[in-house]
């Protein structure tokens, strides 16, 4: 018990006077997973409004396997996009294995089916109201996407903001692709995972509440963009 | 001088939902110019008329012939429930016409086209956030904005007070003297003696009597109309 509340202490010590290494831990998750959500969104958005607004034979098996690999277990993520980067891989020659940038390509293919599929509900719903007003207009598809994109944005931050979520919060795929080197590839969970396992609870802890609390405080920025939005746009 | 649209001529037009017929066999003409309105009760299948004309339905049968092939770039529409997107008034014109291929002075259009509808305090505001009487004026000035041959409203007071209604129906006879031609459904019978030049009725997906609404209001030749415009009930 003891112990615990020393690990508080010290992690609270820790946050307080902005360790370096907590710091630097902090700075790459946020790094890594952010870009995986730029990368991701980029990919995302327009390819969930396009499924939301054509119609072709398997349309709907496709759709349902985004919505099936939204629950993608990040392990799994991690193991797939190992074997394509590792030296015998089809991706191998790159020399990308336990590097940032394959913690970015693990994170970005597991959350692209989420901000996929998320934008795909969204604009298929937005297109149910503004379809016939927008072949009234004789809007291209190209055109009507690109207004539902906007049109929704406020909507869509929050499953760009849920894909962030997931990504930063993971620790399977960056584990397995990353390798949790120290200085180079260690991340808030491998960090946690690590510290946690060797009984350095102190700065386990420290990494948790950051954790915790850069998630709650993207939660809440979605809730506050979207009420106000929802405000000053109807 | 560039060639009309106009005259629309439609021959035994007919539309099916499963086995039931909700329009059948239309036959008439449109001539540039009128104040078209389509009347009849609800489900009677004015708006899937007005979507088959417009082309945002297919028909299962007959046809639609307008005078010139790029009639679709010269038609505009309202919808019973206006459809606003979540940007300003102006903003919302703005887009109808980058849409539409204008690449000059299209701010100044859009201001204009508020102006004419009376809405220049309501340009910077978002849309959605506009009254419903506003925002069907806003979707007025957006389709007028666009200089269409032909207009059609589907009911496009039929959710709003009198004091809105009076408004909209004053700038559809606006849009209708700069020479655009008006087809409009309605169900109310004092709209549409009030805007009228001509009355197509629909009785459950028929076209029951296409007249002049001088002699439709006067002498209906169908017992529907006359029905109809004594205010019973139609079955
Ligand atoms: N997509 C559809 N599926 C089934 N029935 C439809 C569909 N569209 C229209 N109908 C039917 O066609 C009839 C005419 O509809 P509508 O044109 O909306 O009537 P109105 O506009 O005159 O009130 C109604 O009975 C309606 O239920
Ligand atoms: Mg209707």
């Amino acid at each position: 018990m003891a112990e615990i509340s020393q690990g508080f202490t010290t992690a609270a010590t820790l946050i307080g006077t902005a360790n370096t290494e907590l710091l630097s831990i902090v700075w790459l998750s946020l790094k890594v997973s952010g870009i995986a959500v730029m990368i991701a969104s980029l990919l995302a958005l327009p390819f969930g409004a396009w499924l939301a607004l054509v119609r072709f034979p398997g349309r709907q098996s496709l759709i349902a396997i985004l919505n099936g690999m939204m629950g993608l277990p990040p392990v799994v993520v991690g193991l797939l996009v190992y074997l394509a980067l590792s030296r015998a891989g089809p991706l191998g020659s790159l020399g990308l294995l336990f590097t940032p940038a394959a913690m970015v390509a693990a994170q970005t293919l597991l959350i692209f089916p989420i901000i996929t599929a998320l934008t795909r509900q969204v604009i298929e719903d937005a297109w149910i109201e503004y379809r016939e007003q927008l072949i009234s207009l004789n809007a291209s598809r190209g055109q009507s996407m690109m207004a539902l994109l906007w049109d929704m944005r406020f909507t869509l931050l929050t499953a760009v903001l849920a894909g962030f979520g997931r990504a930063i919060a993971e620790v399977g795929a960056v584990m397995i692709v990353g390798g949790n080197i120290d200085g180079i590839t260690r991340v808030m969970t491998t960090a946690i995972s690590l510290e946690t396992s060797k009984g350095d609870l102190a700065l386990a802890l420290a990494l948790g509440i950051v954790l915790i609390g850069i998630v709650v405080i993207v939660n809440a920025i979605a809730q506050i963009v979207k009420t106000t939005a929802m405000k000053h746009h109807g | 001088m560039v060639e009309s649209i106009l005259p629309l001529s439609v021959r035994s037009l007919s539309y099916s939902v499963g086995a039931v017929e909700v329009i059948r066999d239309a036959s008439f003409a449109i001539e540039r110019g009128s104040r078209n309105i389509v009347l009849g009760a609800n489900g009677a299948g004015k708006s899937v008329l007005l979507r088959l004309l417009h082309g945002l339905l297919l028909p299962s049968g007959g046809q639609i012939k307008w005078a010139r092939a790029d009639a679709k770039f010269k038609q505009a529409m309202v919808f019973q429930r206006p459809v606003m997107l979540r940007r300003t008034a102006r903003e919302n014109i703005e887009f109808a016409l980058q849409v539409a291929g204008r690449e000059k002075n299209i701010s100044h259009a859009a201001r204009a086209a508020l102006e004419s509808v009376g809405l220049t305090h309501l340009a910077d505001r978002p849309a959605r956030l506009c009254s419903g009487g506003e925002q069907q004026r806003i979707a007025l000035a957006r389709a007028w904005a666009l200089v269409p041959e032909v207009l059609f409203l589907d009911e496009p007071t039929a959710s709003l007070d009198p004091t809105a209604t009076k408004a909209i129906e004053e700038i559809i006879a606006a849009i209708n003297n700069t020479g655009t031609t008006i087809i409009m459904t309605t169900h109310d019978i004092g709209q549409a003696k009030r805007i009228a030049h001509r009355v197509l009725f629909l009785h459950r997906g028929r076209l029951m009597e296409d007249a002049l609404a001088g002699h439709f209001f006067t002498e209906p030749q169908s017992p529907e109309a006359a029905a109809f415009i004594k205010g019973e009930l139609l079955w």
